[in-house]
């Protein structure tokens, strides 16, 4: 920036320059006028008060037009706030008007938080403004205002004093939005006790600290005229839409047995000092209060809240971008940490899921490994067992063929049959000693039975030459030796 | 527990009834006194404008300004002499007056750069102004994000620069080309073809001709930008102001008399030049433009265009500086 020399004479003391002739500056109120035209007014009313006050009746009267909507019930559970938007033109003026209406407040038994979902309608509207600002792309100009520009509280006829609704209601109003209290369905009252009431009720405001909208008193051309309405607040109206023929002329006017409450005469009420007030003298100031006053406390508290502030201890003014993005990163770097320990104990719980599923799997195999050598061994002796059932079961075959072949035998050489039987259990004793190991006995095999069968069979036709050599061998022996011991005696 | 935001808006129409015999303003509500209350609210605050006068030595910057707010607003500068230097780098002095006319109060800032193309080498001349247009901005900027902001931020953006081309007569040079396109940008641009009392009609009609296919054919959108056209109507009006840019104009501001009226003009031994009449040169337009018409307009121009592109602009290299990933168009929540 060195080579740029900014010399800027002081706003405060810039000189002041009379003018030789007409510029034409002079239009420019009237240019502002014409731009504001064509881009079109909003204004925005929130009507607080209980049901059955006349709110509705009052709008229509006010605006002179026929809102849409009928009565509300008196049973609601809570208090709801419902908006209507309305396109007004008078003359070359559009205005967006919304009316919002407090359904149900007052009604319940508990009233203790009915204020609160009025303060938090307050609230959203002011927030998605803000929102809208802090947009990086941003339409400011063509945004639809919703910020309640100004509040009407009803307050009920009662001739006494507010109610504590009423005051704890618009103490917790006052800061947020431009109050401006009336005193509804007026023409319950005397006009004594009009006067009684209405300073009751400035006296109670002031004593609780309660800031209702002054009229501004600082431009010389309404001064006056605001000076004089600020001590008529609040004002007493009376809302109707009816039209009574008083004289010759169709006035607005409520009609009792007893005569007419006129609507915009001054004497009976204070309706037309509303009217003045709010929209013909005053509209924009409401809008500007709002803007400036109500909004930017907003704007403050909500970026305060959010941790942002214009300077630091040194003095030196932070941004408000260098700020968010601290704030972000310490965000970010939480959100990190939390996540590293969150996966770290995920981490955890699963190796230790791990060994002890390992653990499981370790028993189940010693198990497993344990159950085989039992069935391995029990499988054996069983096998062991059938062996040496069949062994038996071939040399009782054996002994068999062989007494029978003895039988034979000794029947015909004669042999006695005691002497029979002997030689046979010889012989099979003789045969157990000599053939207790069979030569031609396998081991068992997978296959075994096939080969035992057959091996089976050979053996039974070994055993049978050996049974029949026997046979004939060891009887002629026994024979001769019995004939020779015969023939010796 | 509320309802969503609110409603279709329904249409209705408040009739201003005749007013016939015996009745009142009854049925009036007083809607339109909004205007009257947003001109006292006008009046009272009083308005801002800050013009910046771009243009070589000599070609009459000073003058124009003086001739346009009938007010010594631009002192000018000194006569250079052999001895006296010619500036190495651009100036940039801003120079603020309070002016009031039928009580309407103006802020004026003028914005000068004496030593624009002035050097031998005027490369990258247009750097300290731009420097100077953003610094404005960001002054703007920084004061609308603050937690605490004042009630009404002081306007220092540059609202219009008028960019004084030399009467040569054949076409534009390339510095004015450079300049203009980089400039167009970031400020509304009104180009005036400077000491118009050389040429003569044909040869200004021919010089603008040419101006004109210059600037379309490089791109450069000079105020009333086609672009932010609203309406038919606007539409219209900016057409006959486009066919008539650049404004041949003559400053001065010594009174002569003139058929009995005392008139501001040049005298020369051939004539005498009226600045004021339109026939002479087209000075008038440029100030009806400038002033009596369009003011707000470019007002309006710079806050919600080139400020906005300025912001999203600044905003955007704070988010990509500090490495976010994910653009989000919120950067306050």
């Amino acid at each position: 920036m060195a080579a740029t020399e900014i010399a800027r004479q002081a706003g405060e003391g810039a000189r002041a320059v009379p003018l030789a002739g007409h510029v034409g500056f002079d239009s420019m109120p009237d240019q502002l006028v014409n731009k504001s035209v064509n881009h079109g007014f909003c204004f925005n009313i929130l009507c607080v008060g209980e049901t059955g006050l006349g709110k509705s009746t009052l709008m229509d009267t006010l605006f002179n037009t026929k809102f849409e909507g009928e009565p509300t019930q008196h049973n609601q559970p809570g208090v709801q706030l419902k908006s209507n938007t309305y396109e007004l033109q008078e003359s070359n003026v559009r205005l967006k008007l919304t009316v919002v209406n407090t359904v149900g407040f007052g009604d319940q038994i508990n009233k203790e938080d009915s204020y609160k979902s009025i303060v938090e309608f307050i609230d959203t509207q002011f927030e998605a403004y803000l929102q809208e600002e802090l947009k990086i792309k941003r339409t400011l100009h063509s945004y639809h205002d919703t910020r309640i520009h100004a509040c009407l509280y009803f307050i009920a006829p009662t001739g006494h004093s507010l109610k504590s609704l009423d005051l704890v209601t618009m103490k917790k109003l006052d800061s947020k939005v431009n109050i401006i209290p009336i005193i509804a369905k007026s023409d319950a009252i005397s006009k004594s006790e009009l006067t009684k009431f209405k300073i009751k009720i400035t006296s109670e405001l002031v004593s609780n600290g309660v800031l209702i909208y002054q009229f501004p008193i600082d431009d010389e051309t309404v001064a006056e005229i605001n000076s004089t309405m600020n001590a008529h607040l609040p004002f007493a109206v009376v809302g109707s839409t009816e039209e009574v023929k008083i004289g010759n002329k169709m006035v607005k006017a409520r009609q009792y047995p007893w005569g007419t409450v006129q609507v915009e005469n001054e004497n009976h009420c204070d309706f037309v000092k509303l009217r003045e007030m709010l929209i013909r003298v005053n509209m924009e100031d409401l809008r500007e209060q709002t803007h400036t006053r109500h909004y930017e406390l907003y704007r403050r508290c909500k970026l305060e809240e959010m941790g942002f502030k214009d300077t630091d201890p040194d003095c030196k003014p932070f941004s408000l971008q260098e700020t968010y993005e601290a704030k972000r990163n310490e965000f970010m770097g939480e959100l990190q940490k939390k996540e590293e320990e969150m996966r770290q104990m995920f981490v955890q719980r699963v190796k230790e899921k791990e060994a002890e599923l390992k653990e499981a799997e370790k028993e189940l195999h010693e198990k497993f490994d344990r159950l085989k050598k039992l069935h391995q061994d029990e499988k054996k002796k069983l096998e062991d067992k059938k062996k040496s059932l069949d062994d038996e079961l071939n040399g009782f075959k054996q002994k068999k063929t062989a007494a029978e072949l003895l039988q034979s035998q000794a029947l015909q050489a004669g042999v006695s049959p005691s002497a029979f039987t002997s030689l046979l259990l010889t012989q099979q004793a003789v045969f157990r000693v000599m053939f207790i190991r069979h030569p031609n006995r396998r081991e068992q095999t997978e296959t075994g039975r096939d080969y035992l069968d057959l091996s089976n069979e050979k053996r039974a036709f070994s055993c049978l030459v050996r049974n029949v050599l026997t046979w004939f061998m060891l009887p002629a022996l026994m024979n001769t030796t019995q004939l020779y011991w015969s023939s010796l005696i | 527990m509320m309802m969503p935001p609110p409603a279709m808006p329904a249409a209705f129409q408040v009739e201003k009834p005749v007013p016939g015999p015996g009745m009142g303003d009854f049925s009036y509500v007083g809607i339109d006194a909004i205007l009257e209350q947003m001109r006292r609210k006008a009046m009272k605050q009083g308005f801002e404008l800050n013009i910046m006068v771009v243009g070589q030595s000599g070609l009459g910057k000073s003058t124009l300004m003086n001739t346009l707010f009938k007010s010594k607003v631009s002192r000018k500068s000194v006569q250079a002499t052999s001895q006296e230097k010619i500036p190495k780098t651009i100036d940039i002095k801003s120079v603020s007056h309070d002016i009031e006319e039928k009580g309407v109060r103006m802020k004026l800032t003028v914005i000068d750069t004496p030593g624009f193309g002035d050097q031998i080498n005027n490369e990258n001349c247009w750097q300290p102004i731009m420097k100077f247009i953003n610094a404005q901005y960001e002054q703007y900027l920084q004061e609308e994000i603050n937690i605490n902001r004042k009630k009404r931020i002081p306007d220092s953006r540059v609202h219009c620069c008028i960019y004084f081309i030399p009467p040569t007569g054949h076409c534009l040079r390339p510095l004015d080309v450079e300049f203009m396109r980089r400039l167009s940008k970031v400020v509304n641009i009104v180009p005036v073809i400077a000491k118009a009392d050389t040429l003569t009609l044909e040869e200004r009609d021919f010089f603008k001709q040419k101006i004109r296919e210059e600037l379309r054919a490089n791109g450069i959108d000079v105020y009333p930008q086609k672009e932010f056209d609203e309406d038919a109507e606007d539409r219209m009006i900016n057409d006959k102001i486009r066919e008539m840019i650049p404004f041949a104009v003559v400053g001065s501001d010594q009174e002569y008399q003139v058929n009995g009226r005392r008139l501001l003009g040049r005298k020369t031994k051939w004539g005498t030049i009226e600045v004021e009449n339109i026939a002479h040169c087209e000075f008038a337009y440029l100030r009806d433009l400038l002033i009596r018409t369009h003011m707000e307009n470019i007002k309006d121009i710079t806050s919600s265009i080139h400020y906005e592109v300025y912001r999203v602009r600044r905003l955007n290299e704070n988010n990509t500086a500090i490495a976010h990933e994910g653009e989000d168009t919120h950067w306050g929540d």
